[in-house]
C-alpha cells in the first residue's frame, strides 16, 4: 500500500504509451441498452477488504472494451448461439432436450446471478455447470459435458446471457456459509513456491501492473468469458488452474470441491456487479 | 574477497570448504533479515545478476520492480518500490537477506524467497500445475543470488 503514490506516478511514465491503456472511468452499455454496473460499493462481508467492487472489463483495453459493448463484435456470442441449438436438441435416453422441460431459454432468467447456489435436496453448493451436467445426467439419461469443455462454457454463456445486467446476488450464509469460508481461507492462502495468494495479485495490487498484465480485481461476473488469447469461452475454474499454476503450485481440478467452494466466495466478492457474460478479455 | 576470507575463519570454517555454497536450509539471517557471509564465496558477476533480474526465466524481478538501468527491458511491473538507488538504501549483507527470503526484512511481504526450498502450501513442479516434492530447487542458485545482489549494488543514485 505504501507503494501506491510512488507507483501511480511511475505509471503516468512509464505505462502510459503503451498498448492503449484500460480507461477504468469507462462505463459499460452492451448493444446500447444494458446498462452494466461495472463498479460499485463493496458488499458488506468485504469491508475492510475492499472499498469498491470493479468489474474486469474496467481493466481491459479499450479495444477489448468495445468488443464487449455489441452483441455483432463480441466473437463468444457465436458459441452462444451454438448452444441455443444445443437448448432444443433431445439427447439420452429420455430423448428429451432441456426445452423439453424448461421450454424457452428465456425461463433461466435470473438463474446465473445467484448461482453457486445450495441445493437443498443434493445437500450440496451447486455451481452452474454442475446443475447443467445433473440434468444431462439423471433427467436426460445423456452424457456429461466435460467441466471446462467447449460445450458446458457454451451452455453457462447461453443461460447467463438471460441474467445480463442483472446484479449477482449469491447466497453466503445458511446452508452454503461452511463452503463460503472454505473458500474464502482459500483465498487468503499463499500456494506455491512463490507463496502469493488471490488476495496478494487482485485485492492488494489491481490496478497496478505485473509485467505486461494490468492486474483486475479477479472478478468473476463477467464468466464465462471470451478470451482474445485461446479465442473460444473460458470457465472461472479454468481461471483459477491457470492462476494458481503461475504460483508454482499444485493446482486443483475444474469441478473440484476446492474450486467449487472458491468460485462461491469469488462470485460473492462481485455481489452487486452485473451478470456480464459472455464477457471479453485478453 | 577479503570479506569472506575473515567471516569464514571467525565462523571456524575452513577457507577452502566456502567452494561448497551454503545450503538454503543453513543460510544465517540476523535479527534484521541481513545475511552478512558471501553464500558461495565467489564475488558475484554484477553483469550477470542485471541478466537474471530482467530474465522472465530467471529472476523476472522486472515482474514486480523498474529498474531505470535496465530500461531495455519491456513491461517492468509495479508492485514493488523501484530499485533505483537499492544500492545506497541497503548494504551488500541487507540485500542478500531480501534477495535469499525477503520475508525476514519484510514480514508477510508479497516477494518471493529465492532460496528458500520448502515450507510450501501445495508446492508444484516448476509452472507446470503438478505436485512437486520438497526440497523443492531454490529459485535461483547461490551464485545467482550473489551475482542479483552485486547487481543491486551497483544500483546507486
Ligand atoms: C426431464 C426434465 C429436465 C430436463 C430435460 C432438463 N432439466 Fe434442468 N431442471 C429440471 C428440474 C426438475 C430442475 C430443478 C432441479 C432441482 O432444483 O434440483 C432443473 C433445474 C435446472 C437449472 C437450475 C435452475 C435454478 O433456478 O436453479 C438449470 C440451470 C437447468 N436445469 C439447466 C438445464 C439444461 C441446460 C438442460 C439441458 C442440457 C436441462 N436443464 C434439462 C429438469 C430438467
Ligand atoms: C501472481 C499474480 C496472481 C495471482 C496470485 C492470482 N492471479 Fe488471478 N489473474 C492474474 C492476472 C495477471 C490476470 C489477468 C489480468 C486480470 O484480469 O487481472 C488474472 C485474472 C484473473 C481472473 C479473470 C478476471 C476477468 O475479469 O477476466 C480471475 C477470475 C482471477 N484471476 C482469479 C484469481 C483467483 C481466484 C486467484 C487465487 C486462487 C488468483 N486469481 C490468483 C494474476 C494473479
Ligand atoms: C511478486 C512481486 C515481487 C518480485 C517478483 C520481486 N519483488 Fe522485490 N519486492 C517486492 C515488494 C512488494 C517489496 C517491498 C517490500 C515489502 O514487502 O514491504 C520488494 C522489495 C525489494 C527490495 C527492497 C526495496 C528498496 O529498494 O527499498 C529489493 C532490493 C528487492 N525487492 C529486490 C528484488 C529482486 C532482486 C528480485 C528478483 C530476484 C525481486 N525483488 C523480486 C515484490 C517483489
Amino acid at each position: 500500500m505504501k507503494f501506491k503514490a510512488m507507483t501511480a506516478v511511475a505509471a503516468l511514465l512509464v505505462a502510459a504509451p503503451m498498448l492503449g491503456m484500460a480507461d477504468e472511468e469507462a462505463e459499460l452499455v452492451v448493444n446500447g441498452e444494458i446498462e452494466m454496473v461495472t463498479k460499485t460499493d463493496a458488499p458488506a462481508h468485504l469491508e475492510g477488504a475492499l472499498p469498491e467492487i470493479m468489474s474486469g472489463w474496467r481493466f481491459r483495453s479499450d479495444e477489448t472494451q468495445q468488443t464487449q459493448m455489441d452483441d455483432f463484435d463480441n466473437p463468444g456470442m457465436i458459441f452462444v448461439d451454438q448452444a441455443q441449438a444445443a437448448w432444443d436438441t433431445a439427447e439420452g435416453s429420455e430423448g428429451k432436450s432441456c426445452a423439453s422441460c424448461h421450454n424457452d431459454v428465456e425461463s433461466m432468467e435470473g438463474v446465473r446471478a445467484v448461482y453457486p447456489k445450495w441445493n437443498e435436496e443434493a445437500g450440496e453448493v451447486r455451481t452452474l455447470a454442475m446443475q447443467i451436467n445433473d440434468c444431462r445426467e439423471n433427467q436426460m439419461g445423456a452424457e456429461p459435458y466435460k467441466y471446462t469443455g467447449n460445450e458446458m462454457t457454451a451452455m453457462e454463456a447461453l443461460i447467463s446471457v438471460q441474467s445480463r445486467g442483472m446484479p449477482v446476488n449469491v447466497a453466503i450464509d445458511g446452508p452454503a456459509q461452511s463452503t463460503w469460508e472454505q473458500g474464502k481461507e482459500m483465498y487468503y492462502t499463499r500456494y506455491g513456491q512463490l507463496e502469493l495468494s488471490c488476495a496478494n495479485c487482485h485485492e492488494d495490487n489491481y490496478g497496478n501492473m505485473i509485467r505486461a498484465d494490468h492486474l483486475s480485481q479477479g472478478q468473476i461476473n463477467g464468466f464465462p468469458v471470451y478470451r482474445l488469447k485461446n479465442t473460444k469461452l473460458n470457465g472461472s475454474h479454468a481461471r483459477f488452474k491457470g492462476c494458481i499454476r503461475d504460483t508454482r503450485a499444485e493446482t486443483f481440478s475444474p469441478g473440484s470441491p476446492e474450486f467449487v467452494a472458491l468460485e462461491l466466495y469469488v462470485a460473492s466478492r462481485g455481489n452487486g456487479l452485473s451478470v456480464e457474460a459472455p464477457s471479453v478479455r485478453n | 574477497m577479503m570479506k569472506w576470507i575473515v567471516a569464514a575463519v571467525v565462523s571456524g570454517v575452513p577457507v577452502l570448504a566456502a567452494a561448497e555454497p551454503v545450503t538454503p536450509t543453513d543460510v544465517s539471517f540476523d535479527d534484521y533479515g541481513s545475511v552478512e557471509e558471501s553464500l558461495t564465496g565467489t564475488p558475484g558477476d554484477a553483469a550477470n545478476g542485471a541478466a537474471i533480474v530482467g530474465n522472465k526465466k530467471a529472476g523476472n524481478c522486472v515482474a514486480c520492480h523498474q529498474v531505470s538501468a535496465l530500461s531495455d527491458v519491456p513491461f517492468q511491473g509495479e508492485i514493488g518500490p523501484m530499485l533505483d538507488g537499492a544500492g545506497d538504501r541497503w548494504n551488500e549483507a541487507e540485500l542478500r537477506g531480501i534477495v535469499a527470503n525477503s520475508k525476514m526484512t519484510f514480514e508477510g511481504s508479497m516477494m518471493p524467497s529465492y532460496y528458500k526450498t520448502s515450507g510450501y502450501v501445495r508446492p508444484g513442479d516448476g509452472f507446470t500445475g503438478k505436485a512437486g516434492s520438497e526440497p523443492l530447487p531454490p529459485l535461483l542458485d547461490a551464485q545467482q543470488i550473489e551475482d542479483v545482489v552485486a547487481f543491486l549494488a551497483t544500483l546507486k543514485e
